[in-house]
């Protein structure tokens, strides 16, 4: 039985993500900062799917920790994703510099750090599937969230670079843009129900996504021409947009 | 913060709220610190109005299998699970839920809170006759495990008690065992209540029973029905087919109403026709067959959103229980029904057994249960039907409730001072509370 690793594993799309391989025969590593919450969601998958999972500990912000996390793990995974982000308020955030690091370290660093070492094995054994959760936020900087736009920017420009390259080891890399997701982080806010997809089916167009192959997955088809539109708008009329 | 309209099934009444979710209990005590009233939600199956609130907790997300001993029977889960997804776990294993009602798509903290009853409540009991144990989470912010012994008048007010002592986390209950995923079932045409009654007696033996009554028929064949019987089929009772996998789970094929209907579609003689369909479709007077648990259990369920077929405004489900002795309040209030026209699709006819517990709704007798969609003229005709059931010691099932009077659920329940008394002590303040529970002056 193959295995899926999710960095990740507590937020809405993480667990749903899950919760999908694991439907698909896949035995899970569920990894994320508290493992002792994480036990409810170890017992529901191996009830559920009758496939084995496994908890384990790890925080985007340890890079030193992030090489003996994955020497750690077995089996080592057939597929990784990496869904940690964080996100919010920017005024807050250009306001405090430890909040700006965190932001950036979350979404970007935390992520070139674990990938690095997870590529390097994958390249290594010819094989193997990396999946990014990046954002269309980062398509185009904008004021009301350009410090998390300019993390998931170099995030997807990391994954770019990274498909590039391991595509000669035979190594798969998916960078998904989701839209806006019916999520925990996005309960307070009003979405265009069309525009908005909720977990599962993020977990589902990830699945059908890796198992075609894809390389840049929208979740809901329109976005892409949604930020088409958004990139082409030039500089000179984009900054005086409140966006 | 994002506000909403949220309404229950019956799409009445229809009110605005903010809705909180998670994903952890530690995340309930921030929802409970943030806000000064708020009541618990699952799936928004009940009909009426008591699951909603200025802020409601979303418990869908806090849906996790925590435990499943396949040898005893045992199952224990988060409060926000659905049914349906439960029953594609323990099918296959050869167990099935020991009480389900008409409706898969319910959470299990919505079947303690309503403690629900099924076709086999002369047999089984309802919901809370199987739970073992449970966690409340007060307003306080504290968890308490409760059982039959541990604190027994926190178990006794939570089942059956709208979840007004705290939020329901877990639940930890048994499971009935099956050979088969199957259903040996008899259907019985019966030309009249007296009939339908007499079988109902008759066949008091069989683990699942109810009746569905048609309304609308006035003379001979007052009360015509058709009593639908059903048992855990064996092995033995399976075609070669069905042999070949005898604990299917079902395949998902659904249709959905895809908007509300128009008001007028409704009316006394599409009812009618219905009810005739309905009613002719047998045409033996008995036909017994095995088939699969969903159409015997869940015959709904099958059209996503039904609740549309009643247009924008809505409609109500009247449930009423009677005592054994009381047929004559039955008859009595199914001539006003069908005399005021008021057009019930169907109604479902059910013989409860013995149940004396604190809160909830079954007791010893008939209940009847039916849809009326909302019109002006419905709120008084369902005030002197409310007279009726009281003057015949019946009372009114909670979870299909969104108009009685408070003098009428504190004159029919007769536990209700306890019941009160009860939360006030684990809900002090009442930071716990819905429009039913003030309604009806629980919490006021």
């Amino acid at each position: 039985m193959p295995t899926v690793l999710i960095l990740g594993a507590t937020s809405d799309i993480g667990f749903a993500i899950a919760r999908k391989f694991a439907s698909e025969k896949y035995n899970v590593q569920l990894a994320a900062r508290n493992t002792n919450s994480l036990q409810p969601f170890q017992s529901d998958i191996q009830i559920r799917y009758g496939v084995q999972c496994s908890l384990h500990s790890f925080n985007a912000l340890d890079f030193n920790a992030h090489l003996s996390f994955y020497n750690s793990l077995v089996p080592k995974p057939d597929i990784t994703v990496y869904v940690i982000g964080y996100l919010n308020d920017n005024e807050m955030v250009i306001s405090d510099w430890e909040e700006s690091l965190r932001t950036i370290n979350t979404n970007y660093t935390g992520a070139v750090s674990i990938l690095n070492i997870i590529a390097a094995d994958y390249a290594a054994h010819k094989a193997g599937t990396i999946v990014g959760i990046s954002s269309v936020a980062g398509n185009r900087g904008r004021q009301s969230n350009y410090i998390y736009g300019s993390a998931k920017s170099a995030f997807t420009s990391y994954l770019s670079g990274l498909r590039n390259k391991l595509y000669h080891d035979k190594v798969h890399v998916m960078t998904v843009l989701p839209g806006f997701v019916y999520t925990k982080m996005t309960e307070h806010l009003k979405l265009p129900p069309l525009l908005t997809a909720s977990p599962e089916g993020v977990a589902e167009a990830i699945y059908n996504g890796v198992r075609t192959k894809r390389d840049v997955l929208y979740v809901k088809w329109f976005w892409k021409w949604i930020m088409l539109i958004i990139t082409t708008i030039p500089e000179s009329i984009f900054k005086k947009k409140k966006l | 913060m994002m506000k909403k309209f949220i309404a229950n099934w019956g799409n009445f009444p229809v009110m605005e709220s903010e809705e909180k979710s998670f994903s952890f209990s530690e995340q309930i005590k921030d929802s409970l610190n943030q806000t000064d009233s708020i009541i618990a939600r699952g799936n928004g199956r009940c009909y009426g109005d008591a699951s909603l609130e200025k802020y409601t907790l979303s418990t869908l997300k806090y849906d996790k299998i925590l435990f499943f001993d396949v040898e005893q029977g045992i199952f224990e889960c988060q409060s926000g699970i659905t049914l349906d997804k439960i029953l594609e776990v323990i099918v296959p294993k050869g167990w099935f839920l020991p009480v389900t009602p008409g409706t898969k798509y319910i959470t299990v903290g919505g079947a303690v809170a309503s403690d629900v009853h099924g076709k086999n409540h002369h047999v089984d009991g309802s919901f809370s006759a199987h739970v073992l144990e449970m966690d409340v989470l007060l307003s306080t912010g504290e968890t308490l495990t409760c059982s039959t012994n541990q604190y027994p008048d926190l178990f006794w007010a939570t089942c059956g008690g709208m979840g007004l002592t705290g939020i329901i986390t877990r639940v930890k209950f048994d499971l009935k065992k099956i050979e088969t995923s199957y259903i040996r079932q008899k259907q019985i045409k019966a030309e009249n209540l007296e009939e339908v009654l007499r079988l109902f007696d008759e066949n008091q033996h069989y683990t699942y029973s109810v009746a569905w009554i048609d309304c609308l028929k006035k003379g001979k064949n007052f009360g015509r029905s058709i009593l639908m019987l059903g048992e855990h089929a064996g092995l033995q009772d399976l075609d070669a087919k069905q042999r070949m996998e005898p604990l299917k789970v079902p395949s998902k094929k659904q249709i959905s109403f895809p908007f509300n209907l128009p008001s007028f579609v409704l009316n006394q003689y599409t009812v009618k026709a219905f009810n005739f369909l309905f009613y002719g479709k047998n045409f033996k007077k008995e036909i017994n067959n095995v088939v699969s648990y969903e159409p015997f259990f869940y015959p709904l369920d099958a059209v996503l959103h039904w609740n549309r077929g009643y247009g924008k405004k809505g409609f109500l489900q009247y449930q009423f229980v009677l005592p054994l002795e009381s047929k004559q309040g039955l008859i009595e209030i199914l001539h006003r029904i069908s005399n005021a026209g008021m057009g019930s699709f169907l109604a479902v006819l059910k013989v409860f057994g013995e149940q004396n517990d604190l809160i909830s709704f079954p007791k010893k007798g008939y209940t009847l249960a039916l849809d009326f969609p909302v019109r002006n003229n419905l709120f008084p005709f369902l005030d002197e039907l409310d007279k009726i059931v009281m003057q015949y010691n019946g009372r009114l099932y909670l979870s299909k409730d969104a108009r009685m009077k408070a003098d009428v659920f504190w004159k029919s329940y007769e536990n209700a001072n306890k019941f009160q008394e009860i939360i006030k002590k684990y809900n002090p303040g009442f930071r716990i509370n819905s429009i039913q529970a003030r309604r009806l002056h629980i919490t006021q």
